[in-house]
């Protein structure tokens, strides 16, 4: 470490690493520097010269954002000269911005108000006519209101450095210069909305939340995004129990400002009009609306008269559900139903890793380790596509850190573009040589690699003679924790076995059950008619195994609930009810209510996350994290299992559904952006 | 082909080919000298090089006079990466026409001062890049490169001396703000012509993240002349701190336009009277810009006793920049002066930064309108205010290229604005200066 530099700003005494610039050092000391261009993470341009400072012995202002603090540096942020410099600064650019504020959605939270209102210029000397363009919009989530622009080109650096997609650009030049897209008039990109959220004011527009509301009208919900298995945090603005917008501006949660298309904007299924509202009874070989009252009775009921009979019960998990449904259902299922016949889908090998990995401790990388490691390996996944905020993740770490990525795929990937060697196939063992001159490395792969592919791959990490740590891809926001909790027939939670292995995931679909039980799953997806005796169906909406029930629940989603999920990586992080839809009950209130219709509520316990968390976390290792950070909205990291799964993990069973960016299982076909751009990608 | 018969005033070095039949070509090139001072180059040590370009006092020749020499020693030359070497012909300051007479008239001599300056800094491979509004340039260029090619004064080994260097005319694509040197460097990558972020300076990190030399056509023009006479010759022929001479561009209204090539240090009286031949009509001198419209403008009693060298144009407040001389007779309207100035700016201005760009086009509206009659007092103090905002605080220097003028303008010539409010405007008894 080198020594560090002594200075001043504005009288304080300060030190700081060499390099460090003089707008974070300011920011550090707690002296704002205003910038709209500077944008932590992303490479300097200097465009906007409103961070100019004083420094002695310098003729001119220096813009604080380029300017490296040096030893005996004496900058004053708090001088006439500056002032004057940031109210004109203002002053110019609002001589072509339209102050149509009380329509702009930024309205409220825009740094060009905020800085107006700080730094002077309320008052224009500008009496000219004003450069005017119309609005433009790029894509189905993209608008453009040019006029508006104050040219900081953070959309187009975040574009290019955080998302590699490099979509946008800038053409023209001088006052008509303009943000432009990559394709003519329209974009072609991820579709994230990045360049949407880092706009300091009102030029790029969403697409779902332009002029729904002010965005002091909100309430804002701190959440886990439902879709894939990365678990970044979304914070849902909410208005009249309607989420209007997702977005993570306050950089909360493991995703920093990270968000992909399904993150920001496909929260919108929740309000689809297919959503179920009310209970469906069979009758007359129809379904019908029935109360909540009914449908539990009949569900119960039947319940009772197959336990009586010594019948068959088979239970259906979810990927998606909370980690208190999924252990609420397996004991349910196990000690009032006394059947092992569950399981859930199951998309990457989690149990062969940990099982391989037995007796090693800090072998699962997280979501930090990503950005933190010096190489990375990437084994079969695109993650751009499937896994985009681990894919963020190692992007920032190869710009920040100049990270050395390896990337062994049978495609081209996103990653190639970048990384320090490709291989395409699976011959990772040819990079040996180069791995082990790393000082260390996380190894990322997919459902391509299962079993002994996984028992290979360890075998390979740990013969490098280097720290190794290791990410098993999986497809949903919950799908490691639904291992973890013991959806499986073969597995109690923590992965305990269950001494007798019951039916599994397709194995339950076709057989003559007397009784299946679907908790937010879809098994009968590919058409195949149902087998089970009864069928109940725990969903939101009537898909094609719902469609074959005798009785539908209908569901609240993970914005309408609380609970804590499991993200691929092991990052543990609660979920926060945003909104409710009338009807729709969380799954773990509807097991608990089926419970207390049979008469199991106290051999079941409290059907409320906090008391299943607490059993959880007695029940489960490494679930026994500090709840402060939890309930503080901060993820804790997990290892379910330290020592050998004594169990067969069934690899055979693994399949990713490998969804891209604008799909999303069942729950993609529902959310009206992701379809709206897979529609507006296919008439083009 | 040249412009204007020359001047016996003038002191012939850069431009002792013009004139001569075919200048232009390789043949007559090397009768008269030609490519010797590669030779002679060759033998020496770059180090000698740069100091015999540092005893010349040679001061870049695009306007900002910085001493070559010493941006030559900033290369590093043991760095690993390649280094380039990068002309600038990308001469877009309004007044200034002095580099396409170099170009079009002798390119061997920037060809021999790109191969000397590579062997300064151990470059091999260099860029001529040229204003898009030169098409015709870019013919004659390539032509002298094919010549030089074919006869070994470029590529591999050239004459035996164990030296490659390659040589590539580039064009640019109309931009002004390309002849910025980093956004040149931009353009020359190919991408959008904004400015870079310095430092690093080309010097350290200059085309394609690589060591580079930077310099002006003239700058270029001036080494082999400096190489075969001696640095201390060529700066003899200037003045104590700047050596030898200038390609002026005289143009404006006066008798005899043209570029006449001057000592570092000749009168500006003498410049105006003698060379140029005075102002037609007998009128009097109003003002005078003296090295491109960058630069402020200077009134007729500044002129007195300024003499065109870096010194006595920075003791009166302005700069002797490209050396792009514009002459404005009594009749002058210094509205339409600034008029014009201002819109050439805003057109140019490349939009990158807050107070150029919008600074540029706020004061042609305001100049638009003060020109249209519908001016006020407060419009004038404005001008000038929103002038002084934009000054040292925009990311290039052409921030400042429009600042300045407008500055000096509204104050020194502040009446003639508040006699156009009251009506009494004066019209043009020329029409050329408005053509810059």
């Amino acid at each position: 470490m080198p020594d560090p530099v002594k200075f001043t700003i504005d009288g304080l005494a300060l030190s700081a690493p060499p390099g460090t610039s003089v707008i974070d050092a300011a920011k550090k000391a707690g002296i704002e520097v205003p910038s709209f261009c500077y944008y932590e993470g992303l490479t300097l341009v200097a465009a906007c010269r409103m961070c100019l400072v004083e420094v002695e012995k310098m003729p001119k202002l220096m813009t604080a954002c380029t300017l490296p603090v040096a030893e005996g540096m004496v900058v004053r942020t708090n001088t006439p000269q500056v002032h004057t410099a940031r109210k004109y600064m203002l002053e110019f650019l609002l001589t072509n911005h339209p102050l149509d504020c009380p329509v702009c959605d930024k309205g409220g939270e825009c740094e060009l108000q905020d800085m107006a209102f700080r730094y002077g210029a309320g008052e224009s000397r500008y009496t000219e006519t004003k450069v005017h363009t119309p609005e433009k919009q790029f894509s189905p989530v993209v608008f453009f209101d040019a006029p508006r622009c104050i040219l900081c080109y953070r959309c187009v650096r975040v574009c290019d450095e955080g998302m590699g997609v490099k979509a946008l650009g800038v053409v023209s030049r001088g006052v008509v210069s303009e943000i432009a897209p990559n394709h003519g008039d329209h974009l072609e990109c991820d579709e994230c909305g990045a360049c949407i959220d880092i706009c300091p004011v009102g030029a790029l527009t969403s697409g779902t939340y332009r002029y729904q509301t002010r965005p002091w009208e909100m309430t804002h919900v701190g959440t886990i995004c439902t879709h894939c298995s990365d678990g970044c945090k979304t914070t849902l603005g909410t208005r009249n129990d309607r989420i209007l917008r997702g977005n993570n501006r306050d950089r909360s949660g493991i995703n920093g400002e990270f968000l992909c298309i399904k993150g920001r904007y496909g929260f919108d299924f929740y309000d689809h009009p297919d959503r179920l509202q009310a209970p469906l009874v069979r009758k007359d070989g129809k379904l019908e609306e029935v109360s909540w009252s009914e449908a539990l009775a009949a569900v119960a009921n039947k319940f009772q008269q197959v336990l009586g009979e010594e019948g068959s019960f088979g239970i259906i998990g979810s990927n998606h559900t909370t980690n208190e449904e999924n252990y609420y259902l397996q004991k349910f299922a196990r000690q009032v139903l006394g059947t092992n016949n569950i399981d859930h889908h199951r998309t990457g090998d989690v149990v062969t890793t940990l099982d391989a990995l037995s007796g090693k401790t800090g072998k699962l990388a997280t979501v930090a380790d990503l950005y933190r490691a010096k190489a990375v390996l990437v084994l079969g996944a695109d993650l751009a596509l499937e896994h985009p905020l681990l894919s963020f993740q190692i992007r920032a770490n190869y710009r920040h850190h100049q990270a050395h990525v390896y990337v062994v795929t049978a495609n081209p990937v996103r990653e190639d573009k970048y990384a320090a060697a490709v291989v395409r196939g699976r011959d990772y063992a040819s990079l040996a040589a180069r791995l082990k001159a790393e000082p260390d490395l996380a190894i990322l792969f997919d459902d391509s690699y299962k079993g002994d592919d996984i028992r290979a791959v360890v075998e390979f990490g740990e013969q490098l003679g280097i720290p190794v740590k290791y990410v098993p891809l999986v497809d949903r926001s919950n799908s490691r924790g639904a291992v973890d909790m013991g959806l499986t027939p073969e597995l109690l939670p923590g992965y305990q076995p269950s001494g007798q292995p019951g039916l599994h995931y397709d194995e339950m679909a076709a057989a003559d059950l007397s009784v299946l039980w679907v908790v937010g799953a879809n098994p009968l997806k590919a058409g195949a008619s149902r087998k089970a005796g009864f069928l109940v169906v725990q969903d939101m909406f009537l898909t094609e195994t719902a469609a074959q029930a005798d009785v539908v629940l209908p569901a609240a989603c993970a914005y309408e609930k609380n609970g804590t999920v499991t993200s691929g990586t092991g990052e543990l992080q609660r979920i926060e009810r945003a909104v409710n839809t009338m009807g729709a009950k969380a799954d773990l209130e509807i097991i608990g209510y089926v419970a207390r219709e049979m008469g199991a509520a106290a051999k079941m316990g409290p059907w409320t996350p906090d008391a299943v968390f607490q059993e959880i976390r007695g029940a489960v290792r490494g679930y026994n994290v500090p709840m402060p950070v939890l309930v503080t909205g901060g993820a804790a990291g997990t290892t379910p299992i330290n020592g050998r799964v004594a169990a067969d993990a069934r690899p055979d069973l693994v399949r990713s559904d490998h969804n891209g960016l604008f799909a999303s299982g069942t729950l993609g076909r529902y959310s009206k952006i992701l379809n709206s751009v897979v529609e507006s990608r296919q008439s083009r | 082909m040249l412009y204007n018969p020359p001047s016996p005033l003038e002191t012939k070095v850069l431009s002792r080919r013009f004139g001569l039949p075919d200048s232009a070509a390789i043949g007559t090139y090397l009768a008269t000298d030609g490519y010797q001072a590669f030779l002679k180059a060759s033998k020496m040590t770059p180090a000698q090089i740069i100091d015999e370009i540092k005893a010349s006092n040679l001061r870049g020749r695009g306007g900002a006079g910085f001493p070559t020499g010493m941006k030559w020693s900033f290369v590093p030359r043991t760095s690993p990466k390649p280094k380039y070497i990068v002309v600038n012909g990308d001469e877009g300051e309004p007044g200034t026409c002095k580099d396409r007479v170099l170009m079009e008239n002798d390119p061997h001599s920037l060809i021999e001062g790109c191969l000397i300056a590579g062997l300064a800094v151990d470059a091999h491979a260099g860029y001529v890049y040229i204003r898009g509004e030169y098409r015709y340039l870019i013919e004659i260029l390539e032509k002298a490169l094919a010549e030089a090619y074919a006869k070994g004064w470029l590529g591999k080994n050239i004459q035996g001396t164990g030296f490659d260097f390659d040589l590539y005319a580039h064009t640019g694509a109309g931009s002004y703000e390309c002849g910025e040197e980093s956004a040149l460097l931009e353009s020359l990558e190919g991408k959008r012509g904004v400015p870079r972020i310095r430092p690093p300076f080309p010097a350290v990190s200059g085309a394609f993240q690589c060591p580079s030399v930077l310099n002006n056509v003239e700058t270029f023009c001036a080494v082999p002349h400096i190489l075969l006479g001696g640095g201390k010759a060529f700066a003899d022929l200037g003045v104590p701190k700047a050596g030898g001479t200038k390609l002026t561009a005289l143009s404006g209204h006066i008798n005899r336009p043209g570029v006449y090539e001057l000592r570092l240090g000749f009168p500006v009286r003498q410049l105006i009277e003698e060379v140029g031949g005075g102002i037609p009509n007998g009128k009097k001198l109003k003002a005078f810009i003296p090295g491109g419209s960058s630069c402020p403008i200077l009134t007729a009693a500044e002129c007195e006793g300024a003499t065109m060298d870096y010194d006595s144009m920075a003791s009166r407040k302005s700069m002797l920049g490209s050396g792009g001389v514009i002459i404005m007779d009594e009749d002058t309207s210094m509205v339409k002066v600034g008029l014009r100035l201002m819109r050439f700016y805003s057109h140019e201005s490349c939009g990158w930064c807050i107070p150029c760009r919008e600074g540029t086009t706020w004061l042609t509206k305001i100049m638009t309108r003060f020109y249209d009659g519908n001016g006020s007092r407060a419009d004038i103090d404005l001008l000038g205010d929103i002038a002084k905002n934009m000054l040292g605080r925009t990311f290039c220097p052409l921030g400042d290229a429009a600042a300045l003028p407008m500055i000096s303008l509204v104050e020194k010539f502040r009446d003639e604005f508040e006699d156009y409010l009251k009506g009494k405007r004066r019209e043009e008894t020329s029409g050329r200066l408005v053509t810059v």
